[in-house]
């Protein structure tokens, strides 16, 4: 019966309910977005650190974090050096340019990154010839509708689109390697040096044993570097979800309460009605708050719709920069954010109804 | 209180405070209604009947002065002990009907048996009513597509479905015409009649009033 009291409510109230619900399901879409964001941006960076074929990796001595990765520090020569090091099988240098941000371009030796990666999957044209020869992967050929032998400009410069690669590997955008030097005016200078050694298993080994020749230079497991990637450990990263949480419990409190306490004051003849039958305080407060949470309920679900809308916008506008994924789990977790901000938000109005006086509620026209 | 009585007051007062000032509505009143009887309670506004029907019904407590019903001690209750009251002991009809509005007439009535804890159908003789009361083919309705005797019989249908000790009916012909005024009065004279209902009325009207085997006066908070 509470049940049926509580939906024929909804029903009277048929665009209070919808429009509850509509305003729950923002801030629900908006955290499941920035997580599906988040975690897409940061698998997608970490598949593509992974395809390199790298065990090791030596970065400048300013490194301290993946994002500050963009820059040329480490020498040049130092390639050489590492390859003839024990248990190196081979070493290569890679230059990372900013572009639009999230995005970077890698200037690359194409011939060693080859030989260590299996080299680029090439959807359409092929590798790198002259110097303003670019190769992007799809995702940014999309973004940026260009196609091979097509001109795009990026860093002050027109280049020419030479291939389109498979996604995957090292970056979305790859140029030669003494090109991007020369536009960072950083000759015989490299941002970091991907090592592959004799044995993928005894990474770790290897990492410690380059760490005691390379003094100054961060020098860690490819694994390692990967693991930096993930959301948790970019703090930053990590307080600004919790930012968007917080104004998501807020909303959804702020919402239920302002719909609530509306609801509370239409229907104060009614309460009155039920008080007079013998509907106990409880009984009362049951019936608002179950009400609220049916309202979290449809917001929830609609939030989440709206998120498989809000990834489909994002990935049809900027499918390269803003790789989004769909993050299950959080469906539970932004479910019950939800269910938080609406069970404080029906507190108050629901306390309120419960200890309104019958005879006043009654009187009440 | 005799076995026979349902409802004792002595000395029964009750004072509202309104902003610094007290407001007596009810000044001392002693009032003794056997179990069965139909009783007409009338007198001008303000007289205080409508505080009487609140503080038998359980929705107010008294401020001073003795009042049971039922064999409960209103005076001693708690708030929670006076909802308790209002699920079986008392059973109200008002002048506005006061039905649920998003609720159909038959989830109005099932409301009420919810509320007071039933779990199981109303009996047989529950049925009977209903179609004494004409509303039988009615009660898939919602209160806006009802007429208003309609409406106060499904209030009435509502009121005893819990089989209520008490009948407690303010101005139940208020707000209706004289063909559905006089419908409900026998409804109200039946129940009383066939199922010993007590039931106490306020009324303004003295036809109505001549409907109970009983009728006392207030003025100015007393039984006069």
């Amino acid at each position: 019966m509470t049940n049926k009291i509580v939906l024929e409510n909804m029903r009277h109230r048929p665009m209070r309910s919808l429009l509850s619900i509509l305003l729950i399901a923002v801030p629900v879409t908006m955290i499941l977005s920035l997580i599906g964001l988040s975690r897409g941006m940061s698998e997608d960076s970490q598949a593509r650190a992974r395809g390199i074929g790298a065990d090791v990796i030596v970065r400048g001595s300013s490194a301290s974090s993946v994002t500050s990765f963009s820059g040329a520090s480490v020498n040049e020569g130092l390639v050489k050096y590492v390859e003839e090091q024990p248990h190196v099988k081979m070493a290569t240098g890679v230059i990372v340019h900013s572009v639009e941000f999230p995005l970077t371009a890698s200037g690359i030796d194409l011939d060693a990154f080859t030989r260590m990666s299996g080299g680029f999957q090439y959807l359409s044209g092929g590798p790198l010839q002259n110097d303003d020869d670019i190769l992007i992967d799809q995702l940014y050929a999309d973004q940026k509708h260009v196609k091979v032998g097509g001109k795009l400009r990026l860093m002050n410069r027109d280049w020419h689109v030479a291939g389109i690669i498979g996604g995957g590997k090292l970056a979305r955008i790859v140029v030669k390697k003494s090109v991007l030097q020369e536009i960072d005016s950083a000759t015989n200078k490299v941002s970091a040096i991907y090592v592959q050694g004799d044995d993928p298993a005894r990474a770790q080994e290897l990492a410690d044993q380059l760490g005691k020749t390379l003094k100054g230079y961060p020098v860690i497991t490819m694994e390692e570097f990967l693991s930096m990637f993930a959301v948790n450990n970019i703090p930053a990263l990590k307080a600004f979800i919790g930012v968007i949480v917080g104004i998501g419990i807020i909303i959804g409190f702020a919402v239920v309460c302002l719909s609530m306490y509306m609801a509370v004051l239409q229907r104060t003849r009614e309460i009155g009605i039920l008080k007079a039958l013998g509907g106990s305080k409880t009984f009362v407060l049951r019936i608002i708050l179950t009400e609220a949470w049916v309202l979290a309920i449809g917001g929830t679900l609609l939030g989440i719709a709206m998120s498989y809308g809000a990834a489909r916008l994002i990935s049809a506008v900027a499918p390269a920069s803003l790789p989004m994924i769909i993050v299950k789990p959080w469906w539970a977790i932004a479910g019950a954010i939800t269910f938080l901000g609406a069970t404080l938000g029906a507190l108050y109005p629901g306390l309120s109804a419960a200890k309104q006086d019958p005879i006043e509620a009654l009187a009440y026209e | 209180m005799n076995n026979g009585t349902i409802i004792q007051a002595r000395e029964l007062r009750k004072t509202y405070v309104v902003g610094k000032v007290q407001v007596p509505a009810l000044r001392g009143v002693d009032l003794e209604v056997p179990a069965g009887e139909f009783l007409a309670i009338v007198g001008p506004s303000g007289s205080g009947k409508s505080t009487l029907f609140h503080i038998i019904g359980g929705l107010t407590p008294p401020t001073a002065g003795q009042i049971q019903v039922g064999g409960n001690d209103l005076a001693k209750m708690s708030d929670a002990d006076r909802t308790r009251l209002r699920k079986r002991t008392v059973g109200f009809v008002f002048q506005k009907f006061n039905l649920l509005p998003n609720l159909t007439a038959r989830d109005n009535i099932a409301a009420a048996r919810y509320i007071s804890g039933y779990r199981e159908k109303p009996d047989a003789d529950f049925e009977k009513l209903l179609e004494s009361l004409g509303i039988a083919q009615r009660l898939d309705h919602k209160p806006n597509a009802l007429s208003g005797g309609e409406q106060q019989r499904v209030a009435i249908a509502r009121a005893v479905v819990n089989r209520p000790a008490i009948l407690l009916a303010d101005e139940p012909t208020g707000n209706l015409d004289t063909e559905n005024s006089k419908a409900v009065l026998e409804i109200l004279q039946d129940l009383n009649r066939r199922l010993g209902q007590t039931i106490l009325m306020i009324t303004h009207n003295p036809e109505a009033a001549a409907y109970a085997h009983r009728t006392v006066s207030m003025r100015d908070g007393k039984i006069v």
